[in-house]
């Protein structure tokens, strides 16, 4: 089931690659078949996910270079915990909501609809591979589609901003790498395996063990980002085509909060308990430089993008906390932020679409003749700043709960820079949706089509029941900290 | 007597609006008529509903109802705290009497916007932010735990926002809007870390426990004290109390019956219901509660003395309801619960009466100005004879409603902080001033024309003022009739008792037990009368001018005309200069410094590249010496380093 979700979109990427010129219409739909089947599947796995039990479910396991060959062992193993299991859902369902998004994407579909699902298969493969050696090929097969995403359907100054992305992350995996094999093979005994290096005899490291710990943090510390390696984060939302910074935004940042706890959390949980004050400050610092740039930006898509930089502080204050609540609260975070700065993303994405500007100064008075986006738009502004009832309360207050006894400041600093939030969200609602009418947008239409107004609909519909009942997904979350918050006593 | 009310039948009354918001939405939107009466339907009903509570909790003396709270989020944690976050109901004598106060005008405010609304095209979007304002309200002061709290605190500032800006094509009603939901967003910085605290100290958010814990003595006087200042900053933004008032006068931008519903009788009153909620908290912490009072006191003086200079009818309103607000926080702050409450209870039908009456004077000559009114006496005689017995009413003259709360507050000033007392004193004076300068510019003298209708105007022709249809009417005749009798309802102590039975019994002790005091009540019906005649004197007789006087003491009057440079002080320098400014500075920084870097980086790269490119030669000979050097290079180093 599990080899189904990573493997499947990239058959469905070398279909739609046979397909002729003259049928590309019809890629777009095979996309879609493939996105919606995989969203159903993971739908059932989050069904048949047993609440009770703690630890990885559903494992697969291939040896795919043995010890005696080798003298290392390199296993194709995947499985899922209650926090894989919230990001395949966020993945399969924010991948759905691209495809169709991109329903107007005229140029060169075929390779656009393959690329967008090779890409789908480089996250599934890091949100289920239990095995270092192929988490990092997971992680860096996302590299390639993601750079030709960007630089061949991007805007603006596109190669720039693609190259930008392509050396922060392979600058980072670099490290990463290396921490990996520091890692691996000093280990006793010596092995790839996530969950057997988790009961390794960590000792004899040719490194110090905080060194290891920072050359993999940093790694994902790019990917999340966390200042100072955020700024290939606004270039890149910038110039992306919108579902690219859907999946940018909503899944590949992900990457590295998910990459964190599973990795350099989980398996040196002592190193983490000696350096939390460290990311609790980097993380407060994030959150705080993250909110005050972005109060200066007028560009829609790059206000969104610093608000990233803020909100995925969060989800480090969370995992700093070390402590049961709070690194759950990080992983709804995740998620939460996943599906409501992909939602911002997307009205963004119509707002373009239509007055072909993104400035903040230019645009005024849209709630007169787009009503559907405006709602929409102001919807997802609430949610990012935080209103309760909505998804983000949740996961921020659960953050600010497990953070407050052991870093009274940084949570101090988080609160505040909830009012930060409110603060550049209702000056764009204010400036872009409010004000007198400007007859330049007067006859543009609002959103009308079914596959602008389905994937509104169904973003909104998950934050707001995560908002009221968060209790559905929490539980799932839970069975995946619960152990490593365990270990971390 | 009826049967104890089931929980069912609570719970409906928070359904019922939610129903109505969520039915408009969907279904009626498009026949705003219906969308309309959906909203006065459920409203009503939920008013029948409070009056059955209200039965049931005068049986159970005041005390809450024996409800159980239903889990919604559990977390359980290996160490430290469990999360638990239940949602449950707390009926008791306050919530009864604030359900009273919420249902009673809301319903009241809706049959009226039947009337003022009618026409705009953004009918049905009234009436869904409308019932979403409803429900949040409800929902804020019927749950039993502090963070279940917050979230419908959170969502009655949301129901402000848009119904401020609910002419979001008028760039002041949505820059006010905006403005109301930050400045009260700050103080709930201050409220939420309050809740973090008290998670992390006690682990818990219900509102009884931590009650319990607190009058028993486990918690520190300091956390306390902590605690209640955060909440209080909450409750300051929520109720406009200074230094956090400043987004209520400009909150006027929205329709008259938002700012007679939600930012005169209930929203606004959040605030105080939440420190009487936590009254006991403050009972321990000393130096929270005076803190409190003292505020209180400055921001009923500063207010009142604002709303002598305005111009603008619902801004003299709105400056007197931060005034009243400062009132009841003054009470609380000195231990008055019950005193506070009731002015809650009274405050809220006179207010929202001015208010109406304001947006009745509204609907005849389409503008706000004073200066533009005069002489609708004779024109509008329900809306004046209704808006004049609300003055009164709040002027405190006896034996009309305001009259017996201002007295209690009084009182309990008199015997708990003389210096305050003096201060609400002088705020009696100039309450009446002010009212009465409202009533003989609008009603009195002669009609100066209004103001000619702009496109989405109200009501009909300046020119020619008319009295407002029945269905305004008959709600400002309603309410006058609290607005008189409703100060009789504590004259033998039954508001007093109810709400004393909501306290534990360690609290319900210490509270001060009423006193008339003929010398208070005469003193203060005195001056409320000077203040009558007062305004008389200046607006009515034009015996004394005040022009005149607004020159001889021209550096205050400037001082009031900008509103004590408040507005000046915030977005001028805290907004502009240092929030604004040193994100400009950010992003110089990240721009140059830290992409600077990245980019530094990358360059280096390139230009060592596009060096080393020059080695490639291809040239045999160049490579083969290169070799030879390397070798050299290596043995040397080889030698250097293991010296033979």
């Amino acid at each position: 089931m599990l080899t189904f979700l990573v493997f499947f979109p990239v058959v469905g990427a070398i279909l739609i690659m046979t397909l002729r010129r003259e049928d590309e219409r019809y890629a777009k739909v095979m996309a879609l078949c493939v996105t919606g089947t995989l969203l159903v599947v993971s739908l059932v796995l989050f069904g048949l996910f047993d609440r009770g039990q703690e630890g990885l479910q559903f494992t697969e396991h291939f040896r795919w270079i043995r010890e005696q060959d080798a003298g290392f062992d390199i296993q194709y193993f995947l499985g899922v915990d209650g926090l894989s299991l919230t990001m395949v859902i966020l993945t399969t369902f924010l991948f759905t909501v691209a495809v169709l998004i991109s329903w107007n994407v005229e140029k060169r579909p075929n390779e656009y609809f393959a690329w967008m699902l090779a890409l789908m298969t480089g996250v599934m493969g890091v949100f289920l591979a239990q095995d270092l050696i192929f988490f990092f090929l997971f992680w860096e097969v996302e590299l390639l589609p993601m750079y030709f995403l960007i630089s061949i359907w991007g805007s603006g100054r596109k190669e720039y901003s693609a190259m930008k992305f392509l050396l922060f992350t392979i600058a980072g995996s670099a490290l990463m790498l290396a921490g990996f094999l520091l890692l691996a093979f000093s280990a006793e005994p010596s092995t790839f395996d996530m969950v057997a290096l988790r009961q390794a005899d960590l000792s004899n490291v040719v490194l110090p063990l905080p060194a290891i710990f920072f050359l993999i943090f940093i790694g994902f510390a790019v990917k999340l980002p966390i200042f100072p390696l955020h700024t290939w984060l606004p270039d890149a939302h910038t110039d992306a085509p919108t579902a690219v910074s859907v999946i940018l935004a909503g899944v590949l940042l992900k990457m590295g909060g998910y990459g964190i706890l599973r990795i350099p959390i989980s398996i040196m949980p002592d190193t983490a308990q000696d350096y939390a004050v460290w990311l609790a400050s980097i993380a407060a610092a994030s959150i705080l430089y993250g909110a005050f740039m972005t109060l200066r930006q007028t560009d829609l898509k790059r206000l969104i993008a610093y608000s990233s930089v803020s909100h995925m502080g969060y989800v480090l204050l969370g995992i700093a906390a070390l402590g049961h609540v709070g690194m759950t609260g990080a992983t709804l975070q995740m998620f939460s932020h996943g599906v409501i700065t992909g939602l911002l993303f997307v009205m963004v994405g119509m707002i373009y679409d239509r007055t072909h500007t993104r400035d903040i100064n230019e645009l005024s008075g849209l709630a007169h003749h787009m009503p559907i986006i405006a709602t929409g738009m102001i919807l997802a502004g609430l949610a990012s700043l935080g209103l309760p009832a909505m998804s983000g309360f949740v996961a921020e207050l659960m953050v600010f709960l497990g953070a407050a006894d052991r870093f009274a400041a940084p949570t101090i600093i988080g609160v505040v820079g909830i009012l930060l939030s409110a603060g550049y969200v209702l000056w764009m609602v204010r400036r872009v949706m409010f004000g007198p009418k400007d007859p330049r947008w007067a006859e543009l239409p609002d959103a009308t089509s079914w596959w602008e107004q389905i994937p509104m609909a169904a973003m909104l519909a998950v934050i707001i029941a995560v908002g009221i009942y968060p209790a559905r997904l929490v539980d799932v979350i839970e069975q995946g900290i619960l152990p490593l918050a365990a270990r971390l006593l | 007597m009826l049967p104890e009310i089931p929980e069912g039948v609570v719970w409906s009354i928070l359904l019922l609006p939610i129903g109505s918001f969520i039915t408009i939405l969907m279904v009626t939107r498009p026949y705003p008529k219906l969308s309309g009466y959906m909203t006065v339907g459920t409203i009503g009903l939920a008013f029948l509903f409070a009056l059955w509570v209200l039965d049931s909790v005068i049986a159970s003396d005041g005390q809450a109802l024996p409800f159980q709270s239903h889990e919604w989020l559990t977390i359980n944690s290996p160490v430290g705290h469990d999360l638990v976050v239940n949602l449950g109901l707390r009926v008791d004598g306050l919530t009864a009497i604030m359900l009273l106060v919420v249902t009673s005008v809301s319903l009241l405010v809706q049959v009226y916007s039947q009337g003022y609304m009618a026409g705009d095209t953004g009918y049905s979007r009234y009436f869904v932010f409308m019932s979403l304002f409803t429900t949040s309200m409800l929902g804020l002061i019927m749950v039993d735990s502090i963070v279940v709290l917050f979230v419908f605190w959170e969502l009655v500032g949301l129901s402000s926002y848009l119904l401020i800006g609910f002419w979001f094509h008028k760039p002041a009603a949505a820059k006010a809007a905006m403005k109301a939901f930050i400045v009260t967003r700050l103080g709930d910085v201050g409220l939420l870390l309050a809740i973090i605290l008290i998670w992390v100290k006690t682990g818990t958010f219900d509102i009884a426990e931590i009650q319990e814990l607190a009058v028993a003595g486990l918690i520190s006087v300091n956390v306390l004290t902590v605690f209640g200042l955060g909440m209080f900053a909450g409750a300051a933004g929520k109720s406009a109390q200074f230094p956090l008032h400043v987004w209520l006068p400009d909150a006027m931008e929205g329709p008259t019956p938002v700012s007679a519903l939600i930012h005169a009788a209930t929203m606004v009153v959040a605030g105080v219901y939440l420190i009487a909620r936590m009254f006991p908290i403050y009972e321990v912490a000393d130096d929270a509660r005076m803190t409190i009072a003292a505020i209180g006191g400055t921001t009923a003086l500063i207010a009142a003395l604002l709303a002598l200079v305005v111009v603008d009818i619902k801004r003299v309103l709105a400056y007197s309801t931060i005034s009243q607000l400062g009132y009841m926080m003054l009470a609380l702050g000195l231990g008055g619960y019950v005193a506070a409450i009731f002015h809650l209870l009274t405050h809220a039908f006179f207010k929202a009466l001015l208010f109406l009456g304001s947006g009745s004077v509204n609907h005849a000559t389409n503008t706000f100005d004073m200066r533009k009114m005069g002489g609708l006496r004779k024109v509008m005689p329900w809306t004046y004879a209704t808006f004049l017995i609300a003055s009164l009413s709040l002027a405190g003259v006896f034996p009309l409603a305001g009259f017996w709360s201002k007295d209690e507050i009084l009182s309990d000033a008199w015997g708990e902080q003389q210096a305050l007392f003096w201060v609400a004193l002088g705020v009696v004076f100039l309450t009446a001033f002010y009212m009465f300068r409202a009533i003989f510019m609008t009603f009195e003298g002669e009609y100066q024309g209004g103001e000619e209708p702009e496109e989405e105007g109200h009501g009909g022709d300046p020119a020619h003022p008319h009295e407002s249809p029945w269905v305004m009417i008959v709600p400002l005749a309603v309410l006058a009739v609290p607005a008189v009798l409703i100060g009789f309802a504590n004259i033998n102590g039954g508001v007093e008792h109810i709400l004393a039975g909501a306290l534990p019994a360690e609290t319900r002790e210490g509270l001060h037990e009423f006193q008339f005091n003929w010398a208070i009540a005469l003193g203060s019906s005195a001056i409320a009368i000077a203040g009558i005649v007062g305004a008389y004197l200046f607006y009515g007789a034009k015996v004394l001018s005040s022009q005149a006087v607004s020159k001889a003491v021209r550096p205050l009057h400037i001082l009031l005309e900008r509103k004590y440079f408040l507005d000046d002080l915030y977005e001028g320098i805290f907004v502009n200069r240092l929030l604004l400014g040193g994100a400009a500075l950010l992003a110089w920084f990240d721009t140059n410094i830290v992409d600077g870097v990245a980019n530094g980086v990358a360059g280096t790269f390139r230009f060592g590249g596009s060096g080393l490119r020059l080695l490639q030669t291809g040239q045999v000979q160049v490579y083969g010496a290169m070799a030879f050097a390397g070798l050299l290079l290596a043995g040397g180093l080889v030698f250097l380093l293991n010296p033979l």
